[in-house]
């Protein structure tokens, strides 16, 4: 497929490696924000090309793995609820909240319908007039435009029988979150290429000069990775901090604008709780006001969620990469994709399902990774 | 205990007797598995018997038969490249056909849910009739129900079927040796995408038609042309990775695939990237891996080319190592190849 | 996170701006896409896909910057390697 293929070529990739390590004089933490690109990494074992000196953090930028249980609980409960339709992306129906997850509630007769675009639901709203239909709204910044979108066409149209759950989080109050931290171990961050490609990467520069860290904004793909850990060590070698754009084939400095107006014209920022780490001022996005009768939580009232942190699990650690999955005790063993625990189990995207699904029987007891590329 | 497992949803707070069945428990993933091996096989079926294999090895009267059956409950009914007549009648016949059996006789039997029309009825009748003479098996007996309106997704089919084994090879996970090559009869994944695409109302230009087909007669030609087949295995819910994954613990050995090597068309590439899937976790009907040793490669390729396959070799057994599939990326890495744990969904993230 | 696809845009049905939809092909599978936020997107052009809609369009010219930053970099490594 053009603008994919390009960017899977192995010999490129070599080539990337090979001036990666020659650049590489000391020792570096470098957190790669999306769970995409973490999938990416593990998937192409792109961090068994690198250096040793080089240390890859999987960071927070999994919608599915920071929302909250006690949201779950909420979207399971609404599911619940006799005539209502509950709309959700496939990744959300398997992550657990306090007790369940949205495929039991279908299990117990719910009607929860996956949908690839948010607008289909909508269209569901439309052709079901006498249900009422949910939308659950997951995502960062690359999402929120389907969302408000989603939204703005049901007030166009009028809909009295569309809302929206919106657990929608931004990204940059959580790096700012992870730096605060004073035991954070991150020298550099790669930025989610297409959140930046809505939001542009204005909003991240006043980030590198007051931590002092290099930003770079990087694709998805392996090449586009490997060019964002060149430009970063880069960066970190010759002491620099500065925000910069590996994909700029997809991003520009102040990005899509019309895509940012309907999020402003739809949201305002709220303080959010992130699964895994804990409330983070002004990192949500809940409907405004003016658009109150689409909010869900308005329409329905429900019962107080009771979810409680699991003690066992690290995955806080692990989303601030302070850890990784298999130095968790329980990973593998209580822990596992039918049974997460915690937040990084949870979805695909996630740290420890990403290392389940792709390592998990090479990690042999004790937690080191017993080294397959032979 | 029903499912394995301890401190997930639904086991810790509540008791296995409020436990459900999911669909993922059918979708040919890890929680279906443990719901045969813990529930069905330990209270079912006779230990003497390897329930886990497409078919049952039984003889009668001195002869080898083989024995399977098969429901089919796909959605939509009909979806490009065929119907659920043809998967029912087919799907049985492949069961058959990866033990070495040539398939004999089959039953159907219909589960039929009120009001369904009974144009679209006979159209899968004959679509049976035509997907049996084709691969040479008879239709000797049936049964038929209704179910009330909206207890059924308009017909079920379940098709068991009886095969004759006339050769002395023994094809069976267990045979599986260090050093066999690994081939697959063609490209993988067009029978998920087709189903999923007409199911969702995507539209692919070349059409994408499932990869559904008897391999009755591919079996039956390696067979003819001498080569000794170790183990078969036809790809179907769960996918390629699933396949091996169960091999791979069935015969204890370690797995070796190639990436590159896998045959994936342009079209179901091109779905999987837009809906998040791996094509390795795609619903396959018409496709089976088969384990040789080196020496019979050649003829095995030109006899299934002989056949209208397009097989590829796609990895090897490993000499050494633990239970498990290995993938070699195309960057040149080795990662694990793991089951899923349900359907795959098309997803966002 | 956010998985985008780039995929050709083969026509454009008109609409008003918030409903303005076009036909992607992406490798032979073709999508109806909203192109809302991609009020730039010509036929011809490749957008980036993400939940059914259009988040951005691919520019041509730095689509060729990863090949070129590599051989910016190689380059330079070959320079200090004859110095």
């Amino acid at each position: 497929m053009k603008y994919i293929d390009e960017y899977r070529v192995p010999r490129a990739a070599e080539q990337y490696v090979r001036e990666i390590r020659r650049i590489t004089r000391r020792s570096w933490s470098i957190m790669e924000i999306c769970g995409g690109q973490t999938h990416a990494i593990i998937k192409y074992g792109i961090d068994r090309l690198l250096p040793k000196q080089l240390r890859l953090l999987h960071g927070p930028g999994c919608p599915v793995c920071i929302t909250a249980a006690e949201h779950i609980d909420q979207a399971i409960e609404l599911a619940l609820l006799p005539n209502v339709i509950f709309c959700s992306f496939g990744d959300m129906v398997r992550v657990p909240g306090t007790s369940s997850t949205l495929l039991v509630a279908r299990a117990a007769g719910a009607d929860v319908r996956v949908v690839y675009s948010p607008l289909e639901s909508v269209a569901i709203a439309q052709q079901n007039p006498r249900h009422e239909v949910v939308l659950f709204g997951i995502g960062f910044e690359t999402t929120a435009p389907a969302i408000a979108m989603a939204v703005q066409q049901a007030q166009m149209l009028n809909l009295k029988n569309f809302s929206l759950l919106s657990v929608l989080a931004l990204v940059p109050p959580a790096i700012t979150t992870l730096l605060d931290d004073p035991a954070n171990t991150i020298d550099g961050f790669l930025a989610a290429g297409h959140v930046c490609t809505v939001m542009g990467y204005r909003e991240y520069q006043p980030i590198a000069d007051k931590y002092g860290v290099p930003i770079v904004v990087t694709g998805f793909e392996p090449l586009d990775i490997l060019q964002g850990i060149h430009m970063t060590v880069a960066q970190l070698e010759r002491g620099a901090a500065t925000v910069e754009n590996q994909y700029s084939r997809a991003v520009t400095a102040e990005g899509n604008l019309p895509a940012q107006k309907l999020i402003r014209d739809v949201f305002q920022t709220v303080d959010r709780n992130w699964r895994g780490i804990g409330s983070i001022n002004q990192s949500g996005l809940a409907l405004r006001p003016s658009f109150g009768d689409f909010d869900a939580l308005h329409r329905f009232t429900l019962g107080r969620s009771h979810s409680q942190p699991e003690l066992r699990c690290i995955s806080g650690l692990i989303l601030q990469g302070r850890n990784k999955p298999h130095e968790c005790a329980v990973f593998g063993a209580e822990c596992t994709p039918e049974h997460p625990l915690g937040a990084t189990m949870v979805s695909g995207e996630g740290a420890c399902a990403a290392y389940f699904r792709y390592r998990q029987q090479k990690i042999e007891p004790g937690g080191s990774i017993k080294d397959i590329t032979k | 205990m029903i499912f394995a497992g301890s401190n997930g949803p639904g086991s810790s707070q509540h008791s296995p007797g409020q436990q459900k069945i999911m669909l993922a428990h059918g979708g040919g993933g890890r929680l279906m598995h443990q719901l045969i091996d813990d529930l069905f096989i330990t209270i079912l079926v006779d230990p003497e018997y390897d329930a886990k294999h497409d078919a049952a090895i039984c003889t009668a009267g001195g002869a080898k038969l083989a024995f399977t059956t098969d429901s089919f409950v796909v959605d939509p009914l009909f979806f490009p490249g065929g119907d659920i007549g043809s998967l029912a009648v087919w799907g049985t016949v492949n069961d058959l056909a990866m033990c070495g059996a040539r398939p004999l006789y089959l039953s159907v039997g219909f589960i039929i849910e009120e009001g369904f029309a009974i144009e679209q009825l006979q159209r899968i009748v004959r679509s049976m009739r035509a997907a049996a003479d084709r691969a040479g098996a008879r239709i000797v007996t049936g049964d038929t129900k209704v179910v009330e309106f909206g207890k059924g997704h308009g017909v079920f089919i379940n098709t068991a079927g009886i095969g004759r084994i006339d050769h002395g090879l023994e094809i069976n996970p267990a045979r599986i040796a260090p050093g066999d090559v690994i081939i697959v009869n063609g490209d993988i994944g067009r029978h998920g995408i087709a189903v999923m695409a007409s199911r969702e109302g995507l539209s692919f230009e070349p059409p994408i038609t499932s990869d559904l087909a008897p391999l009755a007669a591919p079996v039956m030609a390696l067979i003819e042309a001498g080569v000794n087949i170790h183990c078969l295995r036809d790809l179907t819910r769960g996918g390629l990775a699933t396949a091996l994954v169960e091999l791979a613990q069935a015969s204890g050995r370690e797995l070796c695939i190639n990436e590159r090597e896998i045959p994936v068309s342009n079209g179901v590439r091109a779905a999987c990237e837009i809906l998040g899937f791996d094509p390795l976790y795609v619903a396959n009907e018409g496709r089976f891996t088969a384990f040789l040793p080196p020496d019979d490669l050649d003829t095995a390729l030109a006899t299934l080319r002989a056949v209208d396959a397009e097989p590829h070799v796609i990895g090897a057994v490993s000499d050494a190592g633990s239970p498990l599939v290995t993938v070699k990326t195309l960057m040149g890495t080795e990662r694990v190849v793991d089951m899923l744990s349900g359907e795959q969904l098309p997803r966002i993230c | 996170m956010c998985l985008a696809v780039p995929g050709k845009l083969t026509s454009i049905n008109a609409g008003d701006p918030l409903t303005r939809t076009g036909t992607v092909d992406f490798s032979g599978i073709f999508m109806t896409v909203n192109l809302a936020f991609a009020p730039e997107a010509a036929v011809e052009d490749y957008v980036l896909v993400h939940a059914g809609i259009a988040i951005g369009t691919i520019n041509k010219e730095e689509a060729a910057r990863v090949m070129q930053y590599l051989a910016e970099i190689s380059q330079s490594a070959t320079e200090d390697d004859h110095r």
